[in-house]
C-alpha cells in the first residue's frame, strides 16, 4: 500500500521523478517550477536517486542535454515554466521531431513582458504545434497521476513523443494538497524500462540523429509525425485504464462533470476545472442543468470525444487562460468551434478569456458565465462571442 | 535513386544504414573542378586527408583520381596541396 501525505504541486512532481528515477534530469530553476529542480537535486545528493542531474546553465542547454540523453538511449526528464519554455523553444520542437520521448513538467506561468511570475496558459498553448503531447493538471494528484502515465505514453512503441504535464504555476504548483502516493515498487514497475529502438550508443548498429533533411523528406517525416499523434488517443486511454488499476483513480482524454443530461457546458483545463466543479454543484442544487467538460489531453485534440460529450448540450462557454492576440478567441475556444463545425446540430458556443498573468477567478463570475448560457439557450442569441472575466473596463 | 514514402522510411528522420552518403550525389553542386597535375604530384596525400567529402581516390598510398561524383568542389585540396599540383577550374569554362 502506498501513504497518503500532504504536499505542494511542485513537491508532488518532485516526488514522483524520484519514485520514476530517470536515467538523467537536465533542468534549469524558474519560478513557479524552481522547488521541482531543488527537490529532485535534494535527493540525488542524499542519494535517494541514482538519476544523473545535469545543473545546465540555460533552459535551452537542458533540452539539449535531455535530446541527446534521450538518444543515446536514456530516459531524460526536465521541467520549465514560461520563459524556460520559450528558451528552449529551438530544441522542443527537435525533441518532437526526434521522436524522443521526453517527460517535461510544464508549470503554467504568464510569458513576459511585462514580467509576471503568476499562472496563465500562455507558455504551454504557445506550444501546442511544437509535437509534444500536453496533458493539463488540475490538481496536485493528477500531476502525480499524470506524469507517471506520460512516461508510459511517450515510450510507448506506437507513440514515442515527448510529453508535457502542466500545472497551473501558484495554484497548484504551491498549493498544498492530500495526495495519494504509491509504492516507489509500484511506479517502478509501471514505468517499466525504457527501451530506446534505436540508441546512439548502441555501436554494433550505428545511427545518425538529425540529419540535413530538405524537401525531398522532410515532408514525409512530418506526415509521421502526424500519424504518431493520430495513435496517441488510444495508447493514453490503454495507459489510463492499466493506471487504474494500480491506483484506483481513472483517466481518460477528458473529463465530464454531470455532463449526462446537461443543457449548459463550460469547457476548462487546468485548476479552474476544480472551481467550476463546485459552481455545477451549487447551480444543481438550483435545479440549473449545469455541466463541466474538463479538457485533460489537449494534444492530440480529442475530437471525437469531445463532439460525443457536448451533443446534448444547449449553450457552451470555453474558458482560454491565455490569448491568441489577433485570433478570434483563445486557442481552446478555437479548437472546440472548430469540431463542432461538421456537426448537424448547431451548438452556440461562446469564448472567455479569464486569468492572465494569475488573476484570480471568481465562483461569482464562473456563474455569471452560466447565466450566460442560460439566456443563449433560451433566446438562441449568442451576443458577444468573446469576452473577458476579470478585466477591468 | 527512387524516394520513399513516409510508410517505408525511419522515425525522425534517423539514418540507420551507416555510410549511405555514398547514394547521394552531390558532383552537380560543384562550380569549379579540381583538375589534378600527374606529374607535380609528390603523393603526399595532404589532399586525402582535408577533402570534406572523401573524393580523393586513394589506392596503394598513391593518389589515383578525384570521385567527382561526390566532389563539391569546395577547393581545400587545391589550397592545401605544397606543389600546386590542383587548379581549380570553372565547370562552364572547362568544355
Amino acid at each position: 500500500m502506498g501513504k497518503i501525505l500532504g504536499l505542494t504541486g511542485d513537491e508532488v512532481a518532485a516526488e514522483v521523478i524520484r519514485q520514476i528515477n530517470p536515467d538523467v534530469m537536465a533542468a534549469y530553476p524558474i519560478t513557479p517550477q524552481t522547488e521541482i529542480v531543488q527537490g529532485v537535486s535534494q535527493f540525488v545528493a542524499d542519494g535517494l536517486m541514482s538519476t544523473e542531474m545535469v545543473r545546465v546553465e540555460s533552459e535551452h542547454s537542458a533540452m539539449s542535454a535531455c535530446v541527446g540523453a534521450s538518444a543515446a538511449g536514456a530516459r531524460a526528464m526536465t521541467a520549465t515554466s514560461a520563459n524556460g519554455l520559450a528558451l528552449m523553444w529551438e530544441i522542443v520542437y527537435i525533441a518532437a521531431s526526434l521522436r524522443l520521448p521526453i517527460v517535461m513538467p510544464v508549470v503554467n506561468r504568464a510569458l513576459s513582458g511585462p514580467i509576471n511570475i503568476h499562472c496563465d496558459h500562455s507558455d504551454s498553448m504557445g506550444a501546442r504545434d511544437s509535437g509534444w503531447i500536453q496533458l493539463y493538471s488540475e490538481n496536485c494528484q493528477e500531476i502525480y497521476d499524470n506524469i507517471i502515465q506520460a512516461v508510459r505514453i511517450a515510450e510507448s512503441k506506437e507513440v514515442l513523443l515527448p510529453v508535457m504535464v502542466t500545472f497551473d504555476g501558484f495554484i497548484i504548483s504551491h498549493a498544498m494538497e492530500r495526495v495519494e502516493i504509491l509504492d516507489d515498487e509500484e511506479v517502478k514497475n509501471f514505468v517499466g524500462k525504457y527501451k530506446n529502438p534505436y540508441p546512439l550508443l548502441d555501436i554494433s548498429n550505428p545511427v545518425t540523429y538529425g540529419p540535413l533533411d530538405l524537401y525531398d523528406y522532410y515532408f514525409e517525416h512530418k506526415r509521421q509525425q502526424v500519424e504518431a499523434m493520430e495513435r496517441t488517443p488510444e495508447v493514453i486511454q490503454k495507459v489510463g485504464e492499466k493506471f487504474a488499476k494500480i491506483s484506483g483513480r481513472s483517466y481518460d482524454l477528458i473529463e465530464g462533470y454531470k455532463l449526462e443530461d446537461t443543457d449548459l457546458v463550460v469547457v476548462a483545463a487546468g485548476s479552474t476545472a476544480g472551481t467550476i466543479k463546485e459552481v455545477v454543484d451549487e447551480l444543481r442544487e438550483e435545479g440549473v442543468k449545469a455541466g463541466l467538460l474538463k479538457i485533460r489531453c489537449f494534444r492530440p485534440f480529442p475530437v471525437r470525444e469531445i463532439k460525443e460529450a457536448l451533443k446534448k448540450a444547449k449553450a457552451v462557454a470555453v474558458l482560454d487562460r491565455s490569448a491568441s492576440f489577433g485570433a478570434e478567441g483563445g486557442p481552446l475556444f478555437l479548437e472546440i468551434r472548430s469540431s463542432l463545425f461538421e456537426e448537424a446540430k448547431k451548438i452556440p458556443v461562446v469564448n472567455y478569456i479569464y486569468g492572465l498573468g494569475g488573476r484570480d477567478i471568481s465562483i461569482k463570475q464562473i456563474r455569471s458565465v452560466y447565466q450566460n448560457l442560460q439566456r443563449i439557450a433560451q433566446t438562441k442569441e449568442v451576443g458577444k462571442l468573446v469576452d473577458y472575466l476579470g478585466v477591468r473596463e | 535513386m527512387k524516394e520513399k514514402g513516409w510508410k517505408d522510411i525511419p522515425i525522425g528522420g534517423l539514418i540507420l544504414e551507416p555510410g549511405n552518403a555514398i547514394n547521394y550525389k552531390t558532383g552537380s553542386w560543384r562550380t569549379f573542378k579540381p583538375v589534378r597535375d600527374e606529374e607535380k604530384c609528390t603523393h603526399c596525400l595532404l589532399c586525402w586527408i582535408y577533402c570534406p567529402d572523401s573524393s580523393i581516390i586513394v589506392e596503394d598510398g598513391k593518389v589515383k583520381g578525384i570521385d567527382y561524383e561526390h566532389c563539391k568542389g569546395c577547393g581545400i585540396c587545391s589550397t592545401q596541396c605544397p606543389v600546386n599540383a590542383i587548379k581549380m577550374i570553372e565547370e562552364a569554362k572547362e568544355g
